[in-house]
């Protein structure tokens, strides 16, 4: 399959939204890019079976290189291993939802289509990169969009949610740069010349001193995105000022872009300073958890719930990453996939929610089962997989992650492992209040007469999302054997090099 | 003879014939109407501008004070292209102005001047163009006529001028004095860095930097700009300070490449030095003239690091990325140009929900201060990009560092400013405006190189294959 399908029917859609006259062609539009992104994503994963089944084990598959600035040894280079298809394939399933749930926007909405569309071409391209400087330039590309997005469709602060969430991430983004560079100008490929190709480097064994002077770099860089912990605070801001669809991306996938490049980057190039440094970042990843869950207990307003509860979540994410074991690893994949459906999902009930009762404070809320069932349901579904119910995927990812953890004896490993399990706990006060206080109880607000349920674009979202939560909370196998030797790659770089010193 | 001459000075020919044809309408005639004379002087210099492609060789006339090669060439054609783009920019201004003609030919002669100034070969040739290329920039910094400011701004910069002339003319003869002779060629084999010399080239250095507005000698910049029509300000701030760093870079890596260890210090002091003054003076502009002032004070704060690279890589990436600055930054002097030759209003505020009322020049605007900023997809990544590259060649992780900090800080002003237009609400928004066709054009011209560039490797290819 050629993987540049996944920028060119973004891009194509892009365009065409540009060309529409009127709201509805500009839907028909995003909503038939949403369905070929999609499909792409799902003809991929069918695909990388095929080839998997026939029995080839190359690391990436579907590869294509091109020469971009070849003076440079800078290359437009692809290709997909399991974690990347996982990765597309969430991203295909939010922002279809992410378009269908804003089908009723009226306020500019071939800007909003276009940013949104345009937003997923950085996305998917991040995930196929498999050249550093291709990889960068698609993240920056999913930055300027969400400013946009928050700042002209948001609520509440949105000007000082969307400058801090732009300088915030281009400053996690400015830190890669620098630590990509100081990578790129230590390798020795062939005839002397330098190069950023990441199957590449990998290959090559770069100094100790030289990874442990970059990896901080590279791990922060992305940390910003992926709300490492002292630099987590554009997360709440962000997401509670943004549009719903907005909201859905920035937790669904924009969080996952960070989490990705302290694996896919980080980690896999740098094997012998994340070995060093892992200690660190458990404690901060601990940290973003138990922090991210008391911060969550205090807050009101159902986004800021959300939002809170994010930080604590993509902790998990990069305490599976730190922790080095192939589960762990495994797990911290699990999660992303997981919590991206799931923190979609949420978002897109709590839009729908504040879009009938214009509130979004928990406390103000109340007895929503009774007018707006399906929505409540959904509501409840996606804190129950927050809170790690068994049979949603949040149970398997969490699990997962506690498994790969608890195989690390050393103490500070196991200290870490346990407070983070003891969050759980407290995830589950803040949600079942939230759930207690919102959906069930007598109905509070009743001057908003006949509010009516979902209408069938949101119900289509909300299956969309549900399905992609129920099928790895029942049957976690496939994601599991998608994943599982594209993370012993990273583990057996890791070990190897551990080994040499 | 004959023919080489005619070939090796094509670009210099051509522009003094558009001025010679310029003063020959002039002198026949009193009775030209305004519009005429723009179309056909835009013409002229497109034809300028596609003979620059054509003829390209390498050669030296006058006994080495005249040299020229494909990459001079080039560089003066992006000169030619630029001047073009803003005489297109500059058409509602002048429009309704009583001496378009003396305007053209100033301009041109300014021209001129850089065209001679990049292909010196000695530094007697250089410092002649500089001449010519400055004395005219005053006479039209002040062609608002009715605006006090306007004079103020030639004052300034005519007055700043003579005294950077003064120094590197000092410096000039002190290299003289020391090493015997000002060809370029053969002044690296008598540079040994000595004091004297180290002086004589802080003392040029110093000449540069304030023709490039290198902080601490940029403070004539945004009292000139404010002050002067936004046409002028537009070609200072891009034209201007092209043609001065094509030399800048040239000289510094190939005559004063035996003294590189010295130079590499002072580069690196500059540019943080500029790059952090002119991003904290940026923040709290308001007026969007001096606005651009700053952040183009910050660009030529990059372009040093760029420049302190090693010599290839170095010179390809100043060069390319001056390529896409002609684009960006004349994009969005353009839409500030014709906002302020129409309504008069230059400052932030005015341009509250601008985007309702004009989404055109809104989304121009933007996509030009997102190619400044650095933000993917548009041109102004790469440049950046390889800039930055580039410096980090030398291994020097704190100069790269502090420029990724100052990417930071002025991503802040350049989004403030999208912020301005696309989500502030105001009751005095600026009405609809209809954009005459030269403008459009122009604007779409800046527009297609910022989203293209970067996606015609080639391009890059061609620069750094020609900056050995």
């Amino acid at each position: 399959m050629n993987l540049s399908l996944l920028i060119f029917i973004p891009l194509l859609t892009a365009f065409v939204i540009l060309l529409c006259r009127g709201e509805k062609q500009v839907r028909a539009a995003a909503l038939a890019g949403g369905v070929a992104q999609m499909l792409a994503g799902f003809i991929l994963l069918v695909a990388f079976w095929q080839e998997r089944e026939t029995g080839n084990t190359t690391q990436m598959l579907f590869q294509y290189n091109h020469q971009w600035f070849s003076p440079l040894q800078i290359n437009y280079h692809v290709g997909v291993d399991g974690i990347s298809v996982a990765m597309i394939l969430l991203t295909s399933f939010v922002v279809l939802a992410g378009i269908l749930v804003s089908w009723k926007l009226e306020k500019m909405s071939k800007e909003f289509f276009f940013l949104l569309i345009f937003l997923s071409i950085g996305a998917y391209g991040y995930f196929i990169s498999l050249d550093l400087f291709t990889l960068f330039f698609f993240l920056e590309i999913a930055v300027i969009p969400k400013f946009l997005l928050i700042g002209i469709w948001g609520s509440g602060k949105k000007q000082y949610s969307a400058m801090k969430l732009a300088l915030m991430l281009m400053g996690g983004s400015a830190m890669v740069f620098v630590g990509l560079l100081g990578l790129y100008f230590n390798t020795n490929a062939a005839g002397g010349l330098h190069s950023f190709d990441l199957t590449q480097i990998a290959q090559m064994h770069i100094p100790l001193r030289v990874q442990k002077l970059f990896f901080p770099f590279v791990f922060g860089g992305f940390g910003v995105f992926g709300a490492l912990f002292p630099f987590h605070t554009w997360v709440p801001d962000g997401h509670s000022s943004a549009p719903t669809a907005a909201s859905m991306f920035l937790a669904g996938i924009s969080m996952k872009l960070g989490g990705y490049g302290c694996l896919r980057v980080a980690t896999y190039l740098m094997p012998d300073a994340a070995h060093a440094y892992a200690p660190v970042i458990i404690v901060l990843a601990t940290i973003a958890i138990i922090y991210g869950a008391f911060a969550t207990m205090m807050q009101t307003d159902l986004k800021y719930i959300n939002a809170y509860s994010s930080v604590s979540h993509c902790g998990f994410v990069l305490l599976g990453i730190a922790m080095l074991t192939q589960t762990s690893i495994n797990g911290a994949v699990m999660q992303m996939v997981s919590h991206g459906l799931m923190t979609a999902l949420f978002f897109a009930a709590i839009g729908m929610i504040y879009d009938r009762m214009h509130t979004r404070v928990a406390a103000q809320l109340g007895g929503l089962l009774k007018i707006m069932p399906f929505i409540s349901t959904v509501f409840v579904l996606a804190g129950l997989c927050s809170l790690g119910l068994p049979g949603l995927s949040g149970f398997v990812a969490e699990a997962t992650v506690f498994m790969g953890a608890w195989q690390n004896p050393d103490t500070l490993y196991r200290v870490a492992t346990i407070l983070s399990c003891a969050s759980i706990v407290v995830t589950a006060v803040y949600i079942l209040r939230a759930v207690g206080q919102a959906i069930m109880g007598p109905l509070k607000k009743t001057d908003q007469g006949n509010v009516g349920d979902a209408s069938w674009n949101e119900k289509f979202a909300a299956v969309i999302l549900l399905a992609g939560i129920l099928a790895i909370g029942v049957a976690p196998f496939w994601l599991y054997k998608l994943i599982s030797p594209a993370a012993e790659v990273v583990i057996q770089h890791v070990t190897n090099a551990v080994i040499k010193n | 003879m004959t023919n080489e001459f005619y070939v090796l000075m094509k670009f210099e020919l051509l522009v003094a014939l558009i001025i010679f044809i310029l003063l020959f309408m002039k002198v026949g005639s009193s009775s030209w109407l305004n519009k005429k004379v723009l179309v056909a002087v835009n013409l002229l210099l497109l034809v300028n501008f596609v003979f620059g492609f054509f003829m390209n060789s390498d050669g030296t006339l006058f006994g080495e004070m005249f040299r020229t090669n494909k990459m001079v060439e080039l560089q003066k054609n992006m000169l030619n292209l630029g001047a073009l783009i803003i005489s297109a920019q500059s058409y509602s201004w002048l429009k309704n102005h009583a001496h378009v003609m003396e305007f053209y030919m100033l301009l041109l002669s300014t021209l001129l001047g850089m065209f001679f100034m990049m292909s010196a070969g000695n530094f007697l040739m250089f410092y002649l163009g500089l001449e010519l290329s400055t004395i005219p920039l005053a006479a039209i910094c002040n062609f608002d006529l009715e605006k006090r400011q306007s004079s103020e701004a030639a004052i300034k910069f005519i007055i700043l001028s003579a005294l950077s002339s003064a120094l590197l003319l000092f410096g000039i003869s002190l290299v003289y004095g020391t090493t015997g002779t000002l060809n370029f060629s053969e002044l690296p084999g008598h540079l040994n860095g000595s004091a004297l010399q180290l002086f004589a080239f802080i003392l040029i250095l110093a000449g540069f930097a304030f023709k490039i507005s290198i902080v601490p000698f940029h403070l004539w910049t945004a009292d000139v700009y404010e002050g002067s029509p936004v046409a002028v300000a537009a070609y200072l701030s891009v034209i201007s300070k092209a043609a001065f760093l094509f030399v800048f870079t040239s000289v510094l890596y190939t005559v004063f490449k035996p003294i590189a260890g010295s130079w590499y210090n002072m580069l690196f002091l500059l540019s943080v030095l500029t790059m952090f003054t002119g991003n904290l003076f940026a923040v709290r502009q308001n007026n969007l003239k001096r606005f651009l002032a700053f952040s183009s004070i910050t660009q030529m704060g990059f372009i040093l690091v760029g420049i302190s690279g090693s010599n290839q890589m170095g010179y390809a990436s100043v060069v390319y990325f001056l390529l896409i600055y002609i684009f960006s930054n004349l994009g969005a002097f353009g839409v500030v140009a014709f906002v302020s030759a129409v309504t008069g209003k230059e400052n932030m505020d005015d341009y509250k929900a601008f985007y309702k009322t004009n989404p055109f020049l809104a989304s121009v605007l933007s996509v030009s201060l997102f190619s400044l900023a650095g933000i993917p997809p548009t041109a102004g990544f790469f440049g950046k990009f390889f800039l930055i590259m580039a410096g980090a060649e030398r291994g020097n992780y704190i100069l790269i560092s502090i420029a990724a900090l100052n990417m930071i800080i002025s991503l802040y002003y350049y989004l403030r400013v999208v912020q301005t237009m696309f989500m502030e609400e105001s009751r005095a928004t600026i009405e609809r405006l209809p954009v005459n066709i030269f403008a459009k054009l122009a604007m779409l011209v800046c527009v297609a190189g910022i989203l293209a560039i970067g996606f015609v490797p080639w391009i890059y290819h061609y620069i750094y294959a020609l900056s050995l």
